[in-house]
């Protein structure tokens, strides 16, 4: 049995503590938000946050998440309020939608370390998460939008 | 392809749609009116069945019942618009729902429940207006009946009904009940375009939200109560088959609850994912690889440049191309090649069965729910309206989800009916990679004239690849006199005015299967035809965007979309050092593209691309942004397959599996994309596939601006500077 802590709740988990961390979310949890596409760590539909660090779910054996925050996209926000989240809306960045909840926790640690970032720090942190559909100008767009959201509430309290 | 000759039987309906508690239910199917059948249990057989499209309950909300899959080209928004704007809803009380299986969803054109061909709008453009207008003078009628008033005194607006003379306003909630009693109207005229006010207006996705949070449920994120997981251990060759297995140390693997044989291999089925596939890891299966053992690509694309040296099956002909040849002033001849190409939708293959003695449900992301009805239901040995599909968001269709052989459904039912507990069979990447269905790989041969002032006089292309179409239900609807007409799309029906014209086809028998995929022909066509136009105004002397212009007299509206792109990309002006600029243009899905991409070729070959100006006419526009979204998409998705993706064979086996040896385009790789959408009153056509066809040419054409390289033969890859 592995307890994790996941978007602030301490979970029980009966797995292999070999098993990726992605399949424990799914598979046992029922968090569902956060994608199988790779297995590889190269397309980022797997990306959470653990310990407030933009990690691949898919190649991180849960034994090592132990112990640890874990943030997936059902944890970053409870009603839509992220500045990401909104910026998405407004920008209406999905298409199918598979690999969005990836691309919005890679963008979340980024806009957590920069508030203003650069179309440059955009493509580094954004190269590992793949969409197929093509909506990369719209995410760019949309990180760009999400900062100015953030400093806007920033600046309001 | 259309409803009388649908390659599928008109039996196939569901008893009821009505599941309506309460309310206003609008049923109707066109080309006539049906009776409202919210009281009815029992639809009569096809062609009555009606449809039902859409929901009004008591709470004022709005269903939409959508018949289209969402795959992310935004049916689940444009068409509650479609039925929004006639209604004159509140457009904040529209919800969509996913459609059932019934005949009454049928797509208009092709007789089965399906989406494909770029055709979801411009087939429900009339139908989802009509039912949107059917429901509102039903709403209008129920308030003239409780006012004892005369429906034309009344008013539809923002969810309510209206009577200005009184002041009294009804919401449409407070009047489904009523309305539900009522006949629906014979004649339903539809608003004029001057009035719309959501069609043509940038909407937001309905469906955002839900994608955004984690709580989109796509096929693979389904969760039914004691079901398990299966991966399936396939032939490593296609045709190939089981000769024997050892499942002891798979069965071996905790989780594991059990390892069976099924038309398609060996599955491993398992608590959940990962017990499931590293028991297939330990499983040992002795395979006959068949006829398909010593398949090479290298030999293949020897054996399709052998072919292409004759002229195959005529498929167009105009004038007398080879006499006009004898006499060009100038003759040109190139090859261009294309590969296998695999869909690689973000969310991998996968379905849901629960089996029972009499009834199989299924959820799903399939753009093909009739057809995998049908086979669901002939596996499972149960009545097509035994079986239920659930239609989940899709990750990505791309045409792979529109399989006429029912591959991951049908495989899916086979598990289910082995394991006798629901199940969820999930593909790894590398299975989806390695599965099939792909893009052909083709192989074009053209021969060009031009006379003394530089005009092209004749052209003549022979085409060699595998059918699509041959081989499938759709087979006598697309396939005549053995030309299949996915194969010569976008060659034999070429806009320019070439006074003499010959497309011809080679069809080698292969059995790799292939499938459409995003714009289908015209992802081979489009390359071929517009990067050897370029060819052909360079050898006689023309600036290729004025070729183009001078032949498309006869073309007005790609004419016009032309000179718009060239001049939003100001085509003739200097470029920046080290850059090149390429046009091309394509016609497809009955709409319009013209594109300009700005590139750039690196000391080492690499290809850049800076920035594509992309023109639209696809007659009237829904919602504006998301012709946009598909405008994007499309060049993206086209940029993956022109610089970087091939499906290729080695002893029978694909070479690749995952996204590190077939790469898609990244953040940092993606250009800058303006769009731009030609305003236009003439019905809507398609905009999921006619982005990409143009791309690929453009890209090349830009090189060879760039550098002098002509590039013919995709993926482009790294472009040799020596």
């Amino acid at each position: 049995m592995i307890t994790l802590r996941v978007n602030g709740k301490q979970l029980q988990a009966d797995v292999d503590p070999n098993t990726p961390l992605l399949w424990v979310l799914r598979d046992s949890l029922g968090l569902t938000g956060t994608k199988y596409g790779c297995g590889m760590a190269q397309c980022g539909a797997c990306t959470v946050h653990l310990d407030g660090e933009a990690i691949r779910s898919c190649v991180k054996k849960v034994s090592d998440a132990a112990g640890k925050n874990i943030t997936t996209i059902e944890g970053l926000s409870t009603d839509l309020s992220h500045p990401l989240q909104r910026a998405w809306i407004e920008i209406d960045v999905p298409q199918c939608g598979y690999c969005q909840s990836g691309q919005i926790m890679s963008a979340a640690v980024l806009l957590a370390e920069k508030t203003k970032p650069t179309d440059t720090d955009i493509d580094e942190a954004m190269c590992g998460n793949i969409c197929r559909c093509g909506t990369y100008s719209r995410i760019r767009q949309a990180i760009h939008r999400a900062a100015e959201l953030k400093a806007a509430g920033r600046s309001a309290e | 392809m259309n409803a009388t000759t649908s390659p599928f039987s008109r039996r196939d309906f569901l008893k009821t749609s009505a599941a309506v508690g309460g309310g206003l239910l609008i049923s109707l199917y066109l080309p006539e009116l049906a009776r409202a059948t919210e009281k009815s249990t029992e639809v009569p057989a096809a062609p009555f069945a009606p449809n039902a499209f859409i929901r009004i309950g008591t709470d004022d909300l709005i269903t939409v019942v959508i018949n289209k899959s969402e795959m992310g080209q935004g049916p689940y928004t444009s068409l509650p618009m479609l039925a929004a704007e006639e209604l004159e809803a509140d457009w904040s009380k529209v919800r969509y729902e996913s459609a059932p299986v019934d005949a009454a969803y049928n797509h208009p054109m092709f007789g089965i429940q399906m989406t494909g061909g770029s055709t979801s709008t411009a087939s429900e453009w009339e139908r989802f207006r009509k039912a949107g207008a059917t429901a509102r003078m039903m709403l209008v009628a129920a308030a003239a009946q409780n006012w004892n008033v005369d429906a034309q005194t009344l008013k539809a607006e923002k969810s309510f009904v209206i009577h200005s003379a009184s002041g009294r306003r009804a919401s449409f909630g407070s009047l489904a009940d009523a309305a539900s009693k009522l006949q629906p109207p014979k004649d339903v005229p539809l608003k004029d375009p001057k009035d719309y006010k959501l069609i043509g207006k940038p909407t937001r996705r309905l469906d955002t939200p839900a994608k955004i949070n984690g709580s989109a449920q796509f096929g693979i994120d389904v969760q039914v109560p004691g079901m398990l997981t299966a991966v399936i251990a396939r032939a490593p060759v296609f045709g190939g088959k089981v000769v024997s297995f050892n499942a002891e140390k798979a069965r071996a693997v905790p989780g594991v609850k059990d390892v069976v044989q099924v038309p398609s291999g060996v599955a491993v089925i398992a608590t959940g994912f990962w017990p499931a596939k590293l028991g297939r890891e330990k499983l040992e299966v002795k395979w006959d690889d068949g006829a398909n053992a010593t398949l090479s690509t290298t030999a293949m694309r020897s054996e399709f440049a052998k072919l292409a040296q004759s002229p195959g099956l005529v498929a167009k002909k105009v004038g007398d191309p080879e006499k006009a040849l004898a006499g060009a002033a100038k003759t040109i001849t190139a090859e261009f090649e294309v590969p296998y190409l695999a869909h690689a939708t973000m969310e991998p293959l996968n379905c849901v069965v629960d089996l029972k003695t009499d009834s199989c449900e299924i959820w799903t992301g399939t753009q093909f729910q009739t057809g995998d009805r049908m086979a669901a239901a002939t596996i499972a040995g149960l009545k097509p309206e035994q079986v239920s599909i659930h239609t989940t968001f899709l990750g990505g269709g791309f045409g792979r989800r529109a399989n006429p052989a029912n591959d991951f459904v049908g495989e899916a039912v086979h598990v289910a009916k082995a394991v006798k507990a629901p199940v969820k069979v999930v593909w790894t990447r590398e299975d989806d990679m390695r599965g099939g269905y792909y893009r052909p790989m083709w192989y074009d041969h053209m021969v060009g004239g031009v006379d003394a002032s530089g005009n092209p006089v004749a052209w003549t292309h022979t085409i060699v690849g595998q059918s699509i179409l041959a081989g499938t239900p759709f087979e006598p609807f697309g396939v005549k006199d053995g030309i299949d007409s996915a194969s010569v799309e976008g060659a034999a029906d070429l806009l320019y005015g070439i006074p003499n014209l010959q497309v011809d086809l080679h069809t080698p028998k292969l059995t790799i299967p292939v499938l459409w995929w995003r714009s289908v022909g015209h992802s081979h066509s489009g390359f071929a035809v517009e990067a050897f136009f370029d060819e052909l105004a360079h050898a006689g002397g023309q600036d290729p965007f004025e070729l183009r212009r001078k032949l498309l007299a006869n073309q007005p509206r790609m004419k016009a979309l032309l000179e718009l792109v060239a001049e939003k990309a100001k085509w003739g002006s200097p470029v920046a050092s080290g850059r090149g600029r390429g046009i091309a243009t394509h016609f497809s899905f009955d709409s319009y593209v013209a594109q300009v991409a700005e590139v750039s070729v690196d000391k080492d070959g690499g290809v850049h691309v800076h920035k594509v100006v992309c023109a639209v006419d696809c007659g009237r526009v829904i919602n504006p942004d998301s012709v946009i979204a598909q405008m994007q998409g499309g060049i993206v998705f086209g940029l993956s397959a022109a610089l970087k993706d091939e499906i290729t064979f080695e002893n029978g086996r694909v070479q690749q599996g995952n996204f590190h040896n077939y790469p898609m385009l990244r953040m940092n790789e993606s250009p800058e994309i303006e769009v731009h959408i030609m305003p236009s009153s003439e019905p809507p056509t398609g905009v999921g596939e006619p982005g990409v066809p143009p791309v690929a040419p453009a890209v090349a054409n830009a090189i060879f601006a760039a550098t002098g390289k002509r590039i013919r033969r995709l993926p482009i890859g790294r472009v040799s500077m020596a």
